[in-house]
């Protein structure tokens, strides 16, 4: 970037390594860390964890229990579980990070706007905020579904839907309160523009909470994802989904718990490590976010 | 009797990059009826200070030795957080830069006087009549009417003036005011202090009064401490202290004042450089990378030279007078 | 001095609106101002909180609309510019504000911070690192400073960074609030000798808006005292300290503290609060605290009267050495 005119070369790596240092210092946040990094692991090298295609239908190997074979066991229909796990935390994973990226920028650009720009466009867009966020997210997803047929996509819609409001009022409230702070006035002195003052003065001092509360949402998206895909909205199969597996395990409860076991517990696990890992940053980067 | 009694005080803070010495053998005496002024620039420790007799220090903070002695029985480092609570308010009252952090802006001024004399025994009556007395006398106009309104409805100069009342209001042994006028303009800090060296009297209390102002503390105080980088570097009378310093900080402190330059000059005094590192204190004297009377003893640190009649310099050369070169 | 002037500030007014529905209202902060600014030269305007001195810089600056009068800069009406058009003004104009570190973007080097106004109007062709060690070096600071953020710095550090930004593009006049505000007392000498210092090598005009009158007395070479969004006295600075026409002026210089004990104060104490500016007072607005008050004041509002330079608002300026009625009878019980 063309900001740039100190040198930031030496001490750059320490940088990184300071904030990760304190967050191991914390034990939940290392267990978020270890979790988090576990999930994205196995998300990651599923193909080199397993050898089993996770939407290959065996329906000789039915309803199997854990074996060396099969790491986790089968469903009703002979597939891999443990590969339709892994498969499933690379969709998990990609519709959280996704649409968490994507709403972080619709949330900073709409908060930016709405905080810096005249009365009126503040008053509409809080409006249309608090409207999108009245709207219960079961209805929302129902609605959306209905017009866009059960994908992927619909899932990442909803998400960005629910999630934008209140990227946005957080940007916009601090947007308000540095808009006055005198080195904003400064700026405006020496002439800059408003794109510049919302880039330069602004942005970089705004965006740092919102990225802990973000990743403190990730857990809601996971919960979003799953839940959308265990009522049949998301994910369509045979593609591997948590939430399908553990619909799966939720009609075939009788035969065997052991698919509900496998679809439940990486949600629970990845739900805790980003919670953990989300709270911690809070607390070590930003304490007075506390009891958002 | 002294009321408050602070000797060889050292208070540290955990850090990061290793433990901060705040405050190093700091001692001094706060004398019954008299007000001291505390004087020194930023980062020589006065807040620390304030906050180590109030019980106040933030968690990484800590008293490692010394003593507070309040009333000649209390020894401040060593009491419960819940006797601490009982001094604080009604025999240790505060003020503050912000008059705003004593008065609540939902409770009216009234209710607000009423609840300070929550341990007193007279009837509710009795109590609203002893706010409006302290009100008048911080000459708050129509003083039983201002008992009804909220603090926001007065000027800062008339808030700063509720929150001394509420202070006084209990009597309280000793008055720790921590840069009360340095909010205020010009015209209403004078009339601050006047009134506050009034109410001094009328009630006969001890202050410690804080504040980098020079004319302020010239004005208003009894005896000055000098502080520098957590150390006690003079103490006397005020006399002593502006006629006659004999620390070099000190002196050059009063030379740096605009107000002293009767003259119109167009290069006003300096003291080069920074405060050192108080993670790293030097071996010797604290102010010696600063100072122009530097000599090869300034390499150890400095005794207390006592100059006489209370009048003391942490420096190898403070019986030698120190020619300043301004006019008083 | 030679009357070159650089800055014209004439009748200028600045109201803002308040109350809410239904009873809309307006209060002056800045009711009617004049002066000028001559190249080269270090004008003071100094008053207390709420005697509009800030609203009024900050008019000058463009950063504030002003409701009635003009402003003309460098031979150009700048009050009728929009955001646009006043862009280039902006490189001859700059404006320091209060805060020494608060003005600073928390976020950006010092190097990025002083080569800033480079940026924003896309200077280009210069090694913006060298420019930055440049500047630094002309305020007095280490090079090394440039990888350093503002919170790593101390209140005069960052006030000379605020500095070394201001002159960055070779302003023709610079707009300085409060410039040793929050600064220590060893500290405030240093920016102001480097003011001084600066003023004279870059032959800049200076217009330095404070409270602190003893900061005024020695860099400024004209002084106007403002109360209530007007000016009560303006004048070479050492003729209005040497003699105050006008009562405020005289409270004010006396009300400051000097450090040193013995010192008699005749003190001139002003009663009464300053007043609201939703209900002016009549007349003379400084009537009600003002010791010197005569049935005229109080209903008819004085002229500015100019006299060899030297303007005053006072139907009964002060001899020099005036000492209030009460203070008078004080001093003989």
């Amino acid at each position: 970037m063309s900001e740039a005119v100190s040198n930031p070369a030496p001490g750059r790596m320490a940088e990184l390594w300071r904030p990760i240092r304190k967050i191991l210092r914390e034990p939940l946040g290392a267990l978020g860390l270890f979790l988090v990094l576990f999930v994205i692991f196995g998300a990651v090298f599923a193909d080199l964890l397993t050898g089993w295609d996770p939407t290959k239908i065996n329906p000789r190997d039915r309803f199997q229990g854990p074996s060396g074979e099969h790491l986790m066991g089968t469903d009703q229909l002979g597939r891999d579980l443990f590969s339709r796990v892994l498969y499933g935390g690379r969709i998990a994973l990609f519709v959280a990070l996704v649409s968490t990226a994507v709403s972080l920028v619709i949330g900073i650009i709409l908060g930016l706007i709405a905080g810096y720009g005249p009365r009126w466009l503040d008053n509409l867009m809080i409006l249309l905020f608090d409207a999108m966020k009245s709207f219960p997210t079961v209805m929302l997803a129902l609605a959306l579904v209905t017009l866009m047929g059960p994908s992927l996509t619909a899932v990442m819609v909803v998400v960005v839907l629910v999630t934008v409001p209140g990227y946005a009022r957080i940007i916009r409230t601090q947007t308000i309160a540095l808009k006055t702070s005198e080195y904003v006035t400064a700026a405006q002195s020496m002439g800059a523009s408003s794109a510049r003052i919302l880039r330069v003065h602004i942005l970089p001092n705004v965006i740092g909470p919102l990225v802990i509360l973000a990743s403190m949402d990730i857990p809601v998206v996971i919960g979003i994802e799953a839940g959308m895909s265990f009522l049949g909205l998301g994910v369509r199969p045979p593609t591997p989904s948590w939430g399908s597996i553990l619909n799966d395990g939720f009609t075939n409860i009788r035969d065997t718990a052991w698919i509900a076991i496998a679809g439940g517990v990486p949600i629970i696990v990845t739900t805790l490590g980003f919670t953990f890992l989300g709270e911690t940053l809070r607390d070590v980067f930003d304490p007075r976010l506390k009891g958002r | 009797m002294t009321t408050l009694r602070i000797d060889n005080l050292n208070v540290s803070f955990s850090t990061e990059a290793g433990p901060l010495h705040a405050l190093k053998n700091v001692s001094f005496d706060v004398p019954e009826n008299r007000i001291v002024g505390i004087v020194g620039e930023s980062g020589c420790g006065k807040s620390t200070l304030i906050n180590a007799i109030l019980g106040l220090l933030a968690d990484n903070g800590s008293i490692d030795s010394g003593s507070i002695l309040f009333e000649g029985q209390d020894e401040l480092t060593k009491l419960p957080p819940s006797r601490m609570r009982d001094l604080r308010g009604p025999r240790i009252a505060t003020v503050f830069q912000d008059p705003m952090g004593a008065l609540n802006p939902v409770i009216s001024v009234g209710k607000q006087m009423l609840n300070i004399q929550y341990r007193s025994t007279l009837s509710k009556e009795e109590k609203l009549n002893r706010a409006v007395e302290m009100l008048e006398l911080v000459r708050i106009p129509d003083a039983r009417a201002a008992l009804s309104r909220y603090p926001h409805q007065f000027s800062g100069g008339m808030k700063q003036r509720i929150a001394i009342a509420m202070a006084l209001m209990m009597e309280p042994a000793l008055l720790i005011a921590d840069e009360p006028t340095t909010a205020l303009d010009a015209t209403l800090e004078v009339t601050t202090i006047e009134l506050l060296k009034d109410l001094q009297q009328k009630i006969g209390c001890s202050v410690m009064f804080i504040s980098h102002h020079l004319g302020v503390i010239a004005e208003l105080c009894d005896d000055v401490v000098v502080m520098y980088a957590g150390e006690v570097v003079e103490r006397g009378t005020v006399r002593q202290i502006f006629q006659d310093p004999r620390h070099p900080y000190t002196a050059r402190l009063l030379e740096c004042d605009p107000a002293r330059q009767s003259e119109r000059t167009r290069h006003l005094p300096t003291i080069p450089g920074e405060i050192p590192d108080l993670r790293a204190r030097p071996a010797g004297c604290i102010f010696a990378n600063r100072c122009d009377r530097i000599s090869d003893v300034c390499s150890k640190p400095p005794p207390e030279e006592a100059i006489g009649d209370g009048h003391v310099a942490r420096c190898f050369v403070a019986n030698t007078p120190i020619e300043t070169g301004v006019s008083a | 001095m030679n009357r070159d002037p650089i800055l014209k500030v004439k009748d200028v007014q600045v109201s803002f609106p308040v109350g809410g529905l239904g009873r809309r209202n307006a209060i002056l902060g800045v009711a009617g101002v004049s002066f000028e600014v001559n190249r080269g030269e270090t004008f003071a305007l100094v008053g207390e909180s709420g005697s509009g001195k800030t609203t009024l810089a900050r008019a000058v600056n463009g950063l504030q609309e002003i409701s009635a009068g003009t402003i003309t800069f460098e031979d150009q009406r700048i009050d009728e510019l929009d955001r646009k058009a006043m862009k280039p003004v902006r490189k001859r104009m700059s404006m320091m504000f209060q805060d020494p570190v608060g003005s600073l973007s928390p976020r950006m080097t010092v190097g990025d911070l002083v080569t800033e106004p480079f940026r924003i109007h896309g200077i280009e062709g210069r090694n913006l690192r060298e420019e930055a060690a440049r500047l630094l070096t002309l305020v007095g600071l280490p090079t090394s400073f440039a990888s350093r953020f503002p919170h790593q710095l101390s209140g005069g550090q960052a006030r000379r960074v605020g500095v070394a930004r201001a002159i960055a593009l070779d302003p023709a006049l610079i707009i300085a609030d409060e410039p040793t505000a929050g600064l220590d007392v060893s500290v405030q000498g240093e920016v102001l000798n480097l003011l001084n210092d600066l003023r004279e090598r870059l032959g800049l005009a200076m217009v330095i808006i404070t409270h602190n009158l003893h900061v005024v007395h020695h860099v400024a070479d004209r002084t106007a005292v403002m109360y209530l969004g007007r000016f009560v006295e303006a004048g070479d600075t050492e003729e209005v300290f040497g003699a105050p026409q006008h009562p405020y002026t005289a409270a004010l210089l006396s009300a400051n503290p000097e450090p040193d004990p013995d010192k008699t104060h005749d003190r001139i104490t002003l009663p009464a609060e300053v007043p609201s500016l939703l209900a002016r007072p009549t007349g003379c607005e400084f009537h009600t605290r003002c010791p010197w008050v005569q049935s005229r004041c109080r209903v008819d509002a004085p002229e500015r009267q100019v006299t060899n330079g030297r303007a005053v608002a006072c139907h009964f300026p002060l001899e020099p050495g005036a000492r209030p009625p009460e203070t008078a009878e004080r001093a003989a019980s």
